[in-house]
């Protein structure tokens, strides 16, 4: 009880306040801040308000005494959605994070993702922004760990949820959901038989934090607790580039894939079994 | 089956490459002098995940594309990969979710990369739909992208009636939307207009090529390889610049001067 009392929700932090947490003290700084006002150019003629910072949080500062760049999409606005702005601050600030290193300034980089993936409104120019944001973890990962974190209690989705799966280390907590394409458009494109979005039961079982992580999806299962999960990433970062990267094991998941009988409609713990068999 | 059509123009009398998912068409062949490997995503309607059987991409689909970029890597020429790009969407299922396509499609995106960022010109060929994850999973990381000009080729984030349930219009409301705001659009001047293609082709037969449409795109692709080859440039930055696309040019220099 007294662990629970002594615990701080990094859930309820907005990206702002997650970014300053997880910098050592003072280090914070944040780039193309609110005050100037670069704003998404596609919203207000489709009748949406835009947000001074287009809801993505550009930080750089140290953790551990080390460069560390942060990019936290802020859920609350307009779903975590992105668009041309809010994706160019991300692609653009790992592809700087890419060139320190190849100048020998070893920053890393962690990505707070809380996203429905690409904003609709800007549907095409957030689809190549989204693009450019997987070239770059790509890009930056050869030299440094690209940290995902989903936290919840949006989720990461669309897009975004590819690029959760290039990250070099992927870490999870009990709120998160982690999946490709959002409940009510698979129940859209393929029925409620299939896929029921109104089950959050069933979503969950399938797709939340825990799942992801008891089926080797995730790298950490992490408490909601601001200490916990700075400490978490702390560790990964020292570990420096994981010994096997999950999006290149092709091989494995398509042995995994021709083990399974896929003519059944699948159960999580079905998932569990097949993925968490022996390891690679 | 556009893909299917173009692939098999394009490889014709090529080898093709074992071991892969049905829904794969992978093979080894020359544009010009240049030994090239030609990738398409094609229907397979004996496919063992029924969501992914008309040409979606799905779990085989992203692990696969993965391990077919990795091979031509692995071979250490250099080869240019053409990414013949004709997807519908990404598989939407319950079996996709639970065994994590997301994860299948990030292992295509990471090889198509890493094959750019190894040298290899990679060029996206845009003969149909390029939707989504999809496309993010098969097309979006080339070097180049080259697309035909017809209305039944189009990129898009989300077909139109998701798009519409998502954003609570119609989809008539969408249409309208789409004609005055161009990254809403669904065609592909629209899309042309945001700067992301290097080239659109124009084509008597798009179904079924004939010799002159062959002709015009492998020469169109062979250009593309050299100007890939000529620029010693391994990024995306070559998409940047087009008006339509301005504050991405301009979010990344705020970055550099702030950085």
């Amino acid at each position: 009880m007294t662990d629970l009392l002594n615990r701080h929700s990094f859930v309820e932090l907005g990206a702002r306040q997650r970014a300053k947490a997880l910098l050592d003290t003072g280090s914070y700084r944040e780039l193309i801040d609110p005050f100037q006002r670069v704003m998404s150019p596609w919203l207000s003629r489709q009748g949406v308000v835009p947000q001074a910072d287009d809801g993505v949080v550009i930080a750089k500062g140290t953790l551990d005494g080390l460069p560390l760049v942060i990019a936290a999409i802020e859920g609350n606005f307009q779903g975590g959605s992105l668009g041309e702005v809010g994706g160019a601050k991300i692609a653009g600030a790992l592809e700087l994070a890419a060139e320190d290193n190849r100048n020998g300034v070893p920053t890393r980089a962690v990505l707070l993702l809380e996203t429905g993936g690409v904003r609709l409104q800007e549907a095409n120019l957030g689809l190549a922004a989204i693009a450019d944001i997987h070239a770059a973890i790509v890009d930056l990962r050869q030299y440094q760990p690209v940290i995902g974190v989903v936290a919840g209690s949006v989720g990461c989705f669309g897009g975004m949820s590819i690029a959760a799966g290039l990250c070099s280390y992927l870490l999870v907590t009990r709120e998160a959901r982690l999946g490709l394409n959002g409940p009510q458009v698979i129940e859209q494109e393929a029925g409620l038989e299939e896929y029921d979005s109104r089950d959050r039961p069933f979503i969950w079982s399938l797709t939340g934090g825990e799942q992801r992580f008891n089926s080797g999806l995730a790298d950490r299962y992490v408490a909601d607790d601001v200490a916990q999960i700075r400490q978490q990433i702390s560790q990964l970062l020292q570990q420096g580039l994981p010994a096997a990267q999950r999006s290149r094991q092709a091989d494995y998941y398509l042995a995994r894939l021709a083990a399974l009988d896929a003519a059944p409609q699948i159960e999580p713990a079905t998932v569990r079994d097949l993925y968490q068999g022996e390891r690679p | 089956m556009r893909g299917l059509q173009w692939f098999n123009a394009l490889s014709a009398g090529a080898a093709p490459v074992a071991g892969l998912p049905a829904s794969l068409k992978v093979a080894d062949g020359v544009l010009g002098e240049q030994a090239v490997r030609f990738i398409a995503v094609v229907p397979d309607a004996a496919n063992r995940f029924p969501r992914a059987r008309q040409g979606e991409v799905g779990l085989l689909e992203g692990w696969g594309l993965a391990k077919a970029v990795d091979e031509a890597i692995a071979s250490g020429d250099q080869r240019p990969i053409i990414a013949i790009v004709d997807v519908p969407s990404q598989a939407y299922g319950r079996r996709e979710e639970a065994l994590g396509i997301h994860q299948a499609l990030a292992a295509a995106a990471d090889s198509y990369a890493r094959a750019r960022l190894a040298g290899h010109p990679v060029i996206g060929l845009l003969v149909g739909k390029a939707m989504s994850g999809a496309f993010l999973a098969h097309g979006y990381q080339a070097n180049r992208l080259i697309a035909l000009r017809d209305p039944g080729v189009m990129v898009h984030a989300m077909g139109k009636a998701s798009a519409a349930r998502v954003t609570l219009r119609s989809v008539e409301e969408l249409e309208a939307l789409a004609a005055s705001v161009p990254p809403m659009a669904y065609d592909i001047d629209s899309y042309a207009s945001l700067g992301l293609l290097w080239e659109t082709l124009t084509v008597n037969q798009i179904e079924h090529p004939t010799a002159d449409d062959l002709a015009r795109v492998s020469d169109c692709l062979q250009q593309a390889i050299k100007d890939v080859q000529n620029s010693g440039v391994r990024d995306l930055r070559g998409r940047l610049g087009a008006v339509n696309r301005a504050a991405s040019s301009r979010v990344r220099e705020l970055l550099r001067e702030q950085w």
